[in-house]
């Protein structure tokens, strides 16, 4: 996830023309959450196919629990308001508060991957499992898989708070944050996805 | 402790296996101890594995396509030799075994052998036709080669440890579910093309990204090479394809090993999906590999006609549209799932219209040649043999097209004649052409033309004989994968096609020798002006092989041939007044640190060895996380450096122009470089 790990960029002072290396590290980073995007919409797809193939098992009706998805979903998008808080403190060049935001979003992350674990728990004991029918399967994989990118994105808020501290707000840790931004977002506005087409229509 | 991992798993129950598992062992000590003797451990990993070098992972791309060619390429031979002598017997190979051979040919030649010949190609190239100093994510393009790389040992591992699939390349469900496929030869596929894939997915951001903002100044869209055109629309379908076959893959990895149900027959799974999303990459991926080959063939046309390429805009527009119609095809590979008539007319019709693109490329090197002064090189010959065995491949696949006859066709040696006649000479050959044509580029020293000529007959004669056959014995009802059979008329088209095979045997001996006899006599065949061909483009301006950073000064570009323009000025050559430090990335091990782990992490998940696949994956977000700390990658090579190493290219320029004038050896007359002598 820490994709600007992978970037390199060559720049000389004297020469003209070279474009800026931390636009082409955005526009990688853009590229990136292009093909997840992909990744995403096939499983979304995926799971279009198959939600109704509960071979006799339970459905989203019963499994689903309103308070507990719309829980989640306050989690996430005020993760992403605190997350832009942070930004602008970044931008402010104001460090402590940043980290403050960037701890707060780090919370908030962390509060909605528990309650996505509790609720795969709680699911498993029901014997709703991913591999008791085709829906499970591709309930637990799509939801499953956007939980893991939450998961990554906590360990890298964890690694660029790490960075604010011990390097400032030097310009390649800025990049690497608003790249971290731009992922954050992004998993927000899968799991709207998410929650419009998975648990609303489940319980409805 | 070793999950389900036991002395089982080595093949000592056949001695066609163990021969096979004998040859990987013996292969890969005789390389180790080779090294050993030569002392060459320290210059392999500081200057190679390590390098971040986009012309050395090139090299390294191209090294591992060229060995997995011969390992797809002896599967191959089996397959032609057990299918000759098959019939109303046995043959000498038993069906599992007979399987797993025709399922890791083709898992090999088009993950691990045209992937990383294509992939290759565009690192060597590309950044230097655009006058650029190296790609836009280095320490990323090692990684994408050490997962390639990854996979590729895991489907070598399979020979010896373990079985490999039987459930062909493309492993449809149910049959490579665990229901029937209950060993590791579906997970050893799995896990090799999953771990490749990934890497495929990184070098398609990659290229796209140094394309886009990586330039020189004066080069828009539209002043591209043709070859860099095609890397941008295979580099685009690698980005946007290749994350459906990770879905596809991971799917059918979960249904496998934790019980779900995508793909099982009962439980809700949904078998069909699977096709669906198998060709929702794999068709964009037939373009993928043949794209880059049409930049390839545009380039030496143009070269080798002394002309400027016929119809640039129209090949760029036919280069764009097929990218696009690429995914819109997808469901002509299983017509016969009984999708409704309608759908099938659809994507049947769809599939006809991406032929009218490829057609008009077709038309564009022809005239390309009309009134040129044709110079019959090697790679020039595999585009002419290209031209016209792949006219005949496409007429064959619009015939596919239409859905009724596939209902006759489908699953017959028909389709397997027709996609060899589409991929040898649209793909393979494509790359030996480009081999052949920026070998020099790439060491410094042109190939033996003698050999390279002989190859190409070889592998074009051959070509026709195995495959023209197997188009007779689709008509006459011959399924393909069949291990033995009892319709004596079969038999002389299946002999045919075995000696066709024997051909293409010799061809690719021919290119091994070629490559001896190249480094032999490299000293006669010194490659001194960086232009052994007259070249229109400009990775001909840099010296060959090029400095580590391509280009002293970043060049200008006025037009489509930027660098035939330059000579055409005079001021290809010409010195600048001074030069400037410049900036390099660092080698790194991490690259191949982390293609390791993967390797291990496949291996692990494979054998269900869960304490090391979850030591492994630790350790590879460790070297992530450590690398994501590292602010300061680039070293500065300084002017005085850049200075010595350009000067050292003038006296080589200048000693180049002298040979000319003196009558010397030069493959044709050339008037530059002009103020040396």
């Amino acid at each position: 996830m820490t994709a600007d790990a992978f970037a390199v960029g060559g720049r000389n002072a004297d020469e003209p023309a070279m474009p800026d290396v931390y636009a082409q590290r955005a526009f990688g980073f853009w590229l990136y959450l292009m093909s997840d995007a992909i990744i995403f919409s096939l499983l979304f797809a995926t799971y279009a196919v198959m939600a109704r193939n509960n071979a006799a098992g339970p459905t989203g009706h019963t499994l689903f629990s309103l308070p507990n998805a719309f829980g989640e979903t306050l989690l996430l998008l005020f993760s992403s308001i605190t997350f832009g808080f942070a930004t602008l403190a970044m931008k402010a060049g104001e460090r402590a508060r940043m980290l403050s935001w960037l701890l707060i979003t780090f919370v908030l992350g962390l509060a909605f991957v528990g309650l996505e674990i509790r609720e795969f728990h709680g699911l498993v004991q029901a014997g709703a499992g991913p591999d008791r029918s085709g829906f499970l399967s591709a309930f637990f994989t799509l939801v499953g898989t956007h939980g893991l990118h939450v998961s990554f994105g906590l360990i890298w808020i964890l690694i660029m708070a790490s960075q604010v501290m011990v390097k400032g707000l030097t310009a390649p840790v800025t990049s690497r944050c608003l790249r971290l931004g731009l992922f954050w977002h992004f998993l927000d506005i899968v799991w709207v996805g998410i929650f419009s087409v998975v648990y609303l229509p489940g319980i409805l | 402790m070793l999950g389900r991992l036991t002395i089982d798993a080595l093949p000592f129950y056949s001695l066609i296996a163990f021969g096979g598992a004998l040859v990987t062992v013996l292969g890969g000590l005789a390389v180790v101890a080779g090294i050993t003797w030569f002392g060459w451990w320290r210059t392999l990993w500081s200057e190679w594995l390590t390098s971040v070098d986009h012309k050395r992972i090139g090299i390294m791309y191209v090294t591992l396509a060229l060995i997995m060619l011969m390992r797809g390429f002896i599967d191959a031979l089996m397959m032609r030799s057990q299918q000759a002598v098959a019939l109303n017997s046995d043959g000498y190979l038993p069906p599992e075994h007979f399987d797993q051979i025709f399922s890791s040919h083709g898992t090999i030649m088009i993950f691990f052998m045209a992937m990383p010949f294509l992939t290759g190609l565009i690192n060597i190239v590309v950044p230097q036709q655009i006058g650029a100093r190296d790609v836009a994510f280095p320490f990323m393009n090692s990684v994408s080669l050490w997962l390639t790389s990854a996979g590729a040992g895991l489907v070598m591992v399979s020979l010896v440890i373990g079985k490999f699939s039987t459930a062909g390349w493309t492993g449809y469900p149910p049959f490579s579910g665990s229901e029937y496929s209950p060993g590791v030869g579906v997970d050893y596929w799995l896990w090799a093309i999953l771990i490749s894939g990934i890497g495929s997915t990184l070098t398609g951001i990659n290229f796209i990204v140094t394309i886009i903002k990586r330039r020189a100044p004066g080069m828009t869209l539209m002043r591209m090479p043709l070859f860099t055109w095609t890397a941008l629309c295979s580099s685009i379908l690698m980005t946007f394809a290749f994350p459906a076959l990770t879905v596809v893959c991971a799917l059918l990895v979960l249904d496998r090993t934790l019980g779900m149900h995508f793909f099982t027959n009962g439980d809700g799974g949904n078998m069909m999906n699977y096709p669906n999303l198998f060709w929702l990459w794999g068709h964009p991926e037939v373009y993928i590999l043949i794209l880059p080959a049409f930049g390839v063939y545009s380039e030496v046309v143009a070269t080798f006609s002394g002309k400027r390429l016929f119809g640039y805009t129209s090949l760029v527009y036919a280069t764009a549209a097929i990218a696009i119609l690429s995914f819109t095809v997808w469901l002509h590979h299983f017509f016969t799932m009984g999708a409704s008539a309608n759908v099938n007319a659809f994507f049947g019709m769809a599939t006809m219209i991406i032929a009218v693109p490829t057609g008009v490329k077709v038309f564009d090197w022809l005239l390309t040649m009309y009134r040129g002064r044709i110079i019959f090189h090697s790679a020039m010959l595999w585009t002419l043999g290209f031209i016209v065995t792949f006219v005949i491949g496409g007429m064959t696949g619009v015939l596919l097209a239409l859905p009724p006859a596939d209902y006759l066709m489908h699953n017959t040696t028909f389709l397997v004649a027709h996609f060899h006649n589409m991929l040898i000479p649209g793909a393979l050959f494509g790359y030996f052409a480009g081999y052949m044509y920026w070998f020099p580029k790439a060491f410094g020293f042109t190939l033996n033309e003698q050999w390279g000529v002989r190859a190409f007959w070889c592998w074009l004669i051959g070509f026709y004989l195995a495959f023209m056959p197997l188009y007779a014995l689709g008509f006459m009802g011959m399924p393909r994968r069949l291990e033995h059979y009892n319709m004596a008329a079969w038999q002389p088209y299946l002999i045919a096609a075995a000696l066709g095979a024997l051909l293409i045997l010799a061809g690719l001996a021919f290119l091994v020798v070629q490559l001896v006899v190249s480094i032999q006599e490299r000293q006669q065949a010194l490659d001194l002006s960086g232009d052994p061909w007259n070249g229109r483009t400009l990775e001909w301006l840099t010296a060959s092989p090029p400095a580590p950073y391509n280009f002293a000064v970043l060049p200008q570009v006025r037009d489509i041939d930027a660098f035939y323009e330059m000579k055409a000025r005079g001021v290809a050559y010409r010195r600048p007044d001074r030069y400037h430090d410049i900036y390099m990335p660092k080698n790194t091990g991490a690259g191949v640190i982390l293609g390791v782990l993967a390797g291990l992490l496949g291996f692990a998940m494979i054998w269900y060895i869960w304490w090391m696949a979850i030591a492994v994956a630790v350790g590879m977000w460790a070297v992530i996380i450590a690398r994501a700390y590292d602010d300061a990658a680039e070293y500065c090579l300084p002017a005085g450096e850049v200075e010595k190493i350009e000067a050292r290219r003038y006296e080589a320029l200048a000693s180049a122009a002298r040979t000319q004038t003196a009558g010397g050896r030069s493959f044709f007359p050339q008037q530059l470089p002009e103020g040396l002598t």
